[in-house]
C-alpha cells in the first residue's frame, strides 16, 4: 500500500496567486494512497524541506510529490530531502506548478483544476517509482579546451595550475583569439599584446597542457567523465619537429597578397605564412587553397630556401582520439559580415571599416604600425565617425540583442585616435551608453571630457559618398531628431557580435543547446552560468553571449574551477535512469524474443547480445542486455521493443501509463 | 457561435528542448490556454505512439508531441526515431479514422517559449473546432479498436 | 504570362504615361494584361490616417474582386496601391476577427488567395534573358534609380531583399544596358502627399534628390511610383524656387525605359506628358508598331 506525501508549494505568491495552494492540498490529501498533502510558503526553504523530512519519517511516506516550480530548478534538492529522511531519493518526483501553470495561465478554477491534475498524475506515477541506486563510473582526469582565445587560454592554464591534463585545440594556426588583434583595451588602455602574450608562452610551456593548433573537434561520444574526443589535426605541410620559426619560407613564397585575416584584410600575408609575429606556436603552415604547388604542382621555393628541410608537402590531416573527461567550449565569437548593411556602403566605401579592422589600424603590429591612415589612399582622417549598434539592438536586422562590447571600445577608438591625431575630430552616434563596469563610465566620460568627442544621440539612417567624401545623414534625437549631415573622411562601424562560424554545428556534434543566435546555451543564466545543459560540458567566453575580457576571463576561471572539481573525484555517480531488459524465471528467463531491434536503434552502442545458456553450455536462447556504463537513458529503444522486455527506469511503462490513465480519468 | 466545449488535451514532450521550452514560455510569462497537461519524457524516442493510442482510449481530444529540433537531440538521434515511426503511425492512425488534426507534432526548442504557447493555442482552437473526440470510443464500443 | 491589373486612380490621372508604356511594353515581354473589373479607389494616403477600418476595406474589395474573377496574382503598378494592398493583404491574412468584420462591410467573401505583386516584381519576371537578347544595350544612359519609400517599406509588408540599399530597379536597368550609378537618396523621402498641402517642404526634399542625381552625371532619375514621378517632375518650378537653383534631369518610369529600350515610339510611351523635356532615349530608333488589344484600351 502506497504511503505518498504530497507538498504543494506556493513560491512565495508566484504561484498561490493563481492557484488555490490550498484547494489542491485538500483535494489530493483525499486521492487513494495519499496519506500526507499540505501546502507551504516556501518548500525549498530550510523549514519547507524539514517540512518534507519529518513527514517522512512520521507518516512513513513510501513516496513524495513536491508541487512547486520546474524539475530542472529544483528537482536534486528535493530529492537531497528526502535521501536525509532516508528515503530513496528517486521516489521523489515534482509537479511544475510554477512555470508550466501559475506563470502561464490567469487565476481561476480552470488553472487550479490544471493543477491537481498535474499533481495527481505525478501521484499515480510516483506509487509506481521503484528505488535506484546512483551508478559509479571512473573520471578520465583529462580536460578538453575547444577554443584558444583569451578564455581557453585562461581555463587551460587554470586548470593545468590545478596539475590535471588539459588538452587545447585551436582551428587557426596560432592561439591568441580575437584579443591578439585588438590595440589597446578599455578601461585602462594597456596594450593588449603585452598582457596576452606571456600567457600563450605560458600555454605553449605548460607541461600539463597539449597545444593542437589547425585542428578541430570532429566528434565528441560518451558521457561526463568518460568522453571520447575525435580531433582532426590539419595537414600543416610542415614537420614541426624540425621546423625552427626562421621565417625564410615565408620571405621566399612568391605569393604575397592574400588578404591577412590576423590584419582583417588590410594586410598581406604569403600562401605558408604564421598569422602574426608573436604567434604560438611561432611556426608556419601552408594555406593549401591559395599554395601554386597544391594549384599547379609547381613552385616549391619555401622548402628549397627551409634550412631546416622541414617543408613536407605529402602530410596528410591526421585523426587522433583522445579520452576526455571533461569538456570547456571557448569558441568565441565573431562580427556580422558586410553584406548585412549596404546602407552603410560597408564593402563598398574602403574608408568605412568594422571595429576590428580599426583596432589593427591603431595597433603598433599593424599594417599601419599603429598610425591612423585611411585604406583608400593612406592619408590620415581629420574627421572620424563611430556608429555604436551597427546591426546590434534592430529588431529589423533580426538581431535584437546588445552585443555589449561596443559602447566601450568606441570610446576607446574615439580616444585613441584623439590621441594620435590631435587636430582630428572624432564623433560617435550611439543609441544608449552602457557602461556598467568597474571604472568604464568613467572612462567614456573622459572620451567626452577630456578628448572632447562628440557624442550625438541618434541613429544613421545612410553613408554614402559625395566628392571623396563619406556623408553620414544621422539624427539627434537629443536636439528633436534634427537631422545631421557630417562629411568624414572614413567611418567605423561597431558591427554586431554573433555567434562564431560552425557555432551550431560544434553545438551539435557537442549535444549542447543553442539560442536562436547560435550561442551555446548555459544551464540556467543566473544559477549555472558556465554549465550546458550537458553533464561535464562548461562554458566560457563569448560563444555563450557577447562579452568584453575581463568577463570572459572570469567566466573562464570559473568553467575551469568547475572541470577541476569534477576532477578531485575518484569516480563519479550518474543518475540511474537508464535502460533494462527484463529477466525473469526459467524456462523463459526473459521476454526478450532477441529480435534487435533496439540494438539498431540506440545511439551509444549500449545494447549487447547475451546468450544464455544450460549448465552444460547449451545454447538456451539469445537476448539484449544494457551496458549501464554507456546507456544514457533516452529510452529510444523501449518505444521499439515489440515485446515490451526492455524498460526505462525512472520513465517506465508502467509508469508512463499510470500518468495518462490518470489524466483523463 | 457559442462553443462551450473544452478540450482535454495531453502533451508528450521531451525533457530537453520541449519541457524546457515550456519553461522559458513560464519564466516569459506567455500566457496560453488551461487545456494542456504535459507529461515529461526523457526524450521524444521513448515515447511509445502506443501511449497516444491510450490517450485517445481515455477520452483525449487532442495529443501534442514534440521534442528537439532535427539534429539538436540530446540524445543524438531520438527525436530522428521518432519523427520515423510518426510517419507508419499516422498512416495507421489515418487507416483507423482518426482525425490526424487531432495530433500536433512539432520540434520546439529550449529558446521556443513563444512558440510552445503558440501551438498549445492554435492546437486548442483547432480542436475545438473539431468538437470532442469521439472516433476512438466508437471504435472500441464496435470492437475495431 | 496573363496577370490582372488593378490601374487605381493615378493611372488613369496624373500618370496616365505610366500606364500607357506599361501597356506598350507589356506585349513585347509576353505580358498580357487584363484590368480587373469592377474596382474602387485603393484610400492611399487619406483612408488610413482617417479610418482604420475603412483602409483595410477598399483594398479589401478590390483583393475580393480579382478574387471573384479568378485572377492567382495582380499586378499593382502604383506604389502607393501596392503597399495599400500588401498591408491589407496581411493585416487580414493574421487576425480573423478583422477579417470577419471587413468582409461584412464589403459584403463579399473574402480569403486571400490573390498575391499582390509590385511592378519590379514583374518586371524581373518578364524581362528574361530571351528578352534581353533582343535589345543588346539599347539604353546606354547613366541613371539613378529612386526607390522612394512605399515599395520598401515596411519591411514586414513589403519583403524587399534589402530595405535600405533595394537594388531590384538597378537590376532591371543593366539588362536593358543602362548603367545606373550608386547614389545616396535612393530610398530618400520625396514629400509625398505633401504635394498639395507643403510644397516648400517638397520643393527642399526633392531638391537634395535632383541635386545628388545630377552632381553624379546621372541623365535620367528612374522611378516607379506616381507621386515620386510627380513629385520630382510636375514640381520642378517650386524645387528651383526653394532651392535656387536649375535642374534639367528628367524623370522616366522605369516602364517607360524600357520602352525606349524596345525603340517604341514617345508618344506610345507618353514621353510628351511630362513636365520636364525626356532627353534620354533608347538605342533602336526603330519605330516598331506593335498593336495590340490592350493597346486600343488606351486613349
Amino acid at each position: 500500500m502506497s504511503r505518498i506525501g504530497v507538498f504543494i508549494c506556493h513560491c512565495g505568491e508566484n504561484i498561490s496567486a493563481t492557484v488555490d495552494c490550498e484547494k489542491v492540498a485538500k483535494t489530493l490529501a483525499s486521492m487513494p494512497g495519499v496519506a500526507h498533502s499540505v501546502d507551504y510558503k516556501y518548500m525549498c526553504s530550510d523549514p519547507g524541506q524539514s517540512l518534507i523530512r519529518s513527514a517522512i519519517k512520521e507518516k512513513k511516506l513510501t513516496g513524495v510529490v513536491v508541487a512547486a516550480c520546474s524539475p530542472r530548478m529544483h528537482e536534486p534538492t528535493f530529492r537531497k530531502a528526502c535521501a536525509e529522511a532516508r528515503l530513496n531519493p528517486f521516489l521523489c518526483e515534482m509537479a511544475n506548478l510554477r512555470e508550466h501553470c501559475s506563470w502561464v495561465h490567469a487565476k481561476g478554477d480552470a488553472t487550479t483544476d490544471k493543477a491537481i491534475d498535474l499533481v495527481s498524475m505525478l501521484v499515480e506515477k510516483v506509487k509506481r517509482n521503484k528505488p535506484l541506486f546512483p551508478i559509479k563510473v571512473p573520471v578520465t582526469k583529462t580536460a578538453l579546451v575547444i577554443g584558444g582565445g583569451i578564455a581557453g587560454i585562461q581555463a587551460a592554464l587554470d586548470i593545468a595550475n590545478a596539475g590535471q591534463k588539459v588538452v587545447l585545440v585551436e582551428r587557426e594556426p596560432s592561439i591568441g583569439g580575437h584579443m591578439s588583434q585588438l590595440s589597446e583595451t578599455f578601461p585602462t588602455l594597456d596594450c593588449s599584446q603585452c598582457i596576452l602574450t606571456p600567457r600563450m608562452v605560458e600555454v605553449a610551456q605548460n607541461p600539463n597542457i597539449t597545444l593542437y593548433t589547425y585542428a578541430e573537434v570532429e566528434s565528441l561520444s560518451g558521457f561526463i567523465g568518460n568522453f571520447t574526443a575525435r580531433i582532426r589535426k590539419k595537414a600543416k605541410s610542415v614537420d614541426e619537429k624540425l621546423c625552427t620559426g626562421c621565417g625564410e619560407c615565408a620571405t621566399a613564397c612568391p605569393i604575397k597578397k592574400i588578404p591577412s585575416e590576423f590584419n582583417t584584410g588590410l594586410g598581406m600575408r604569403g600562401a605558408i605564412y604564421v598569422p602574426f609575429p608573436q604567434a604560438v606556436p611561432n611556426k608556419p603552415v601552408i594555406d593549401r587553397s591559395r599554395c601554386t604547388y597544391f594549384k599547379s604542382g609547381k613552385c616549391k621555393f619555401c622548402a628549397s630556401k627551409c634550412p631546416a628541410q622541414a617543408i613536407r608537402f605529402d602530410q596528410q590531416d591526421e585523426i587522433i582520439e583522445i579520452p576526455i573527461g571533461s569538456v570547456v567550449v571557448t569558441t568565441g565569437f565573431n562580427i556580422k559580415e558586410t553584406s548585412f548593411f549596404p546602407e552603410y556602403g560597408y564593402g563598398k566605401y574602403k574608408d568605412v571599416v568594422t571595429g576590428l579592422q580599426f583596432e589593427r589600424l591603431l595597433s603598433a603590429s599593424g599594417p599601419t604600425l599603429g598610425e591612423v591612415k585611411r585604406p583608400s589612399d593612406g592619408t590620415v582622417p581629420k574627421k572620424i565617425v563611430f556608429v555604436a549598434c551597427t546591426g546590434s539592438r534592430d529588431p529589423a536586422k533580426g538581431i535584437e540583442y546588445c552585443s555589449k562590447i561596443c559602447c566601450m571600445y568606441t570610446a576607446k577608438h574615439a580616444m585613441l585616435y584623439k590621441h594620435k591625431v590631435h587636430d582630428g575630430d572624432a564623433y560617435v552616434f550611439y543609441m544608449d551608453i552602457r557602461a556598467a563596469g568597474k571604472g568604464y563610465d568613467e572612462f567614456f566620460r573622459r572620451a567626452i571630457e577630456e578628448d572632447h568627442v562628440n557624442y550625438i544621440r541618434g541613429r544613421i539612417s545612410r553613408i554614402y559618398e559625395r566628392n571623396g567624401k563619406l556623408i553620414v545623414r544621422g539624427a539627434d534625437t537629443l536636439l528633436g531628431a534634427q537631422q545631421v549631415e557630417i562629411e568624414a573622411d572614413m567611418v567605423v562601424l561597431a558591427t554586431a557580435a554573433v555567434a562564431n562560424d560552425g557555432a551550431e554545428s560544434l553545438a551539435q556534434k557537442l549535444h549542447v543547446s543553442y539560442d536562436a543566435h547560435h550561442f551555446f546555451a548555459e544551464a540556467h543564466p543566473k544559477l549555472r552560468p558556465v554549465e550546458t545543459n550537458t553533464a561535464g560540458i562548461f562554458l566560457a567566453g563569448a560563444c555563450q553571449s557577447p562579452k568584453d575580457i575581463p568577463e570572459t576571463v572570469s567566466q573562464a576561471s570559473a568553467a575551469a574551477s568547475k572541470v577541476i572539481g569534477l576532477f578531485s573525484n575518484a569516480e563519479l555517480t550518474r543518475e540511474p535512469i537508464i535502460a533494462v531488459v527484463n529477466r525473469t524465471a526459467p524456462p523463459l528467463f526473459s521476454t526478450c524474443v532477441g529480435c534487435f531491434m533496439c540494438q539498431s536503434a540506440c545511439p551509444y552502442h549500449a545494447i549487447e547480445q547475451e546468450e544464455i545458456k544450460t549448465r552444460e553450455g547449451k545454447l538456451i536462447k539469445m537476448v539484449a542486455k544494457v551496458n549501464p556504463g554507456l546507456c544514457q537513458g533516452c529510452g529510444t529503444c523501449v518505444a521499439f521493443c515489440r515485446s515490451k522486455s526492455i524498460d526505462l527506469q525512472g520513465y517506465s511503462n508502467e509508469q508512463v501509463y499510470a500518468e495518462v490513465m490518470e489524466l483523463l480519468s | 457561435m457559442e462553443n462551450n466545449f473544452e478540450p482535454k488535451i495531453v502533451a508528450f514532450v521531451c525533457n530537453w528542448c520541449t519541457y524546457a521550452g515550456a519553461d522559458l514560455t513560464g519564466t516569459s510569462r506567455i500566457k496560453y490556454a488551461t487545456n494542456v497537461r504535459i507529461i515529461r519524457f526523457p526524450c521524444t524516442g521513448r515515447i511509445d505512439y502506443n501511449l497516444l493510442l491510450k490517450a485517445f482510449a481515455q477520452g483525449a481530444d487532442g495529443v501534442i508531441v514534440s521534442g528537439c529540433h532535427p539534429n539538436d537531440c540530446h540524445y543524438t538521434s531520438g527525436n530522428f526515431h521518432a519523427r520515423r515511426r510518426w510517419i507508419v503511425f499516422k498512416q495507421m492512425m489515418e487507416y483507423m479514422g482518426i482525425d490526424m488534426r487531432r495530433v500536433k507534432f512539432s520540434w520546439v526548442s529550449a529558446a521556443e517559449g513563444a512558440k510552445w504557447a503558440d501551438i498549445v493555442n492554435t492546437t486548442v482552437n483547432e480542436i475545438r473546432e473539431l468538437g470532442p473526440s469521439q472516433e476512438y470510443l466508437e471504435m472500441s464500443r464496435q470492437g475495431v479498436a | 504570362m496573363k496577370i490582372g491589373l488593378y490601374p487605381g486612380c493615378s493611372l488613369e490621372g496624373s500618370s496616365r504615361e505610366y500606364a500607357e508604356s506599361l501597356r506598350a511594353i507589356a506585349p513585347h515581354l509576353g505580358l498580357e494584361l487584363e484590368e480587373i473589373e469592377g474596382w474602387n479607389c485603393c484610400g492611399a494616403s487619406s483612408a488610413h490616417q482617417l479610418d482604420h477600418t475603412l483602409s483595410l476595406a477598399l483594398p479589401a474589395r478590390i483583393l475580393a474582386q480579382a478574387e471573384k474573377q479568378k485572377f492567382p496574382e495582380l499586378l499593382v503598378p502604383c506604389a502607393a496601391c501596392y503597399n495599400r494592398l500588401a498591408s491589407t493583404k496581411k493585416d487580414l491574412a493574421n487576425d480573423a476577427s478583422t477579417r470577419d468584420k471587413v468582409t461584412d462591410l464589403i459584403n463579399m467573401p473574402y480569403t486571400g488567395v490573390t498575391s499582390v505583386q509590385n511592378i519590379l516584381e514583374v518586371l524581373n519576371l518578364v524581362l528574361t534573358p530571351d528578352v534581353q537578347k533582343k535589345i543588346p544595350a539599347a539604353f546606354p544612359h547613366k541613371v539613378v534609380c529612386y526607390y522612394g519609400c512605399l515599395l520598401v517599406r515596411p519591411a514586414s509588408v513589403v519583403h524587399a531583399e534589402k530595405m535600405e540599399d533595394p537594388m531590384q530597379m538597378d537590376d532591371l536597368m543593366k539588362r536593358i544596358g543602362a548603367t545606373p550609378l550608386d547614389w545616396g537618396m535612393k530610398t530618400e523621402c520625396c514629400g509625398a502627399s505633401l504635394s498639395i498641402t507643403r510644397t516648400d517642404i517638397v520643393g527642399k526634399l526633392c531638391g537634395n534628390i535632383l541635386e545628388d542625381a545630377t552632381m553624379r552625371g546621372a541623365e535620367a532619375i528612374i522611378v516607379a511610383c506616381p507621386m515620386c514621378h510627380s513629385n520630382l517632375d510636375m514640381r520642378r518650378k517650386e524645387i528651383e524656387r526653394v532651392t535656387g537653383k536649375k535642374f534639367s534631369i528628367p524623370i522616366v518610369y522605369i516602364t517607360q525605359a524600357i520602352g525606349m529600350a524596345l525603340g517604341l515610339d514617345a508618344k506610345s510611351l507618353g514621353l510628351h506628358r511630362h513636365f520636364v523635356e525626356v532627353s534620354v532615349h533608347g538605342k533602336n530608333k526603330v519605330q516598331q508598331n506593335v498593336s495590340s488589344p490592350s493597346m486600343a484600351a488606351v486613349s
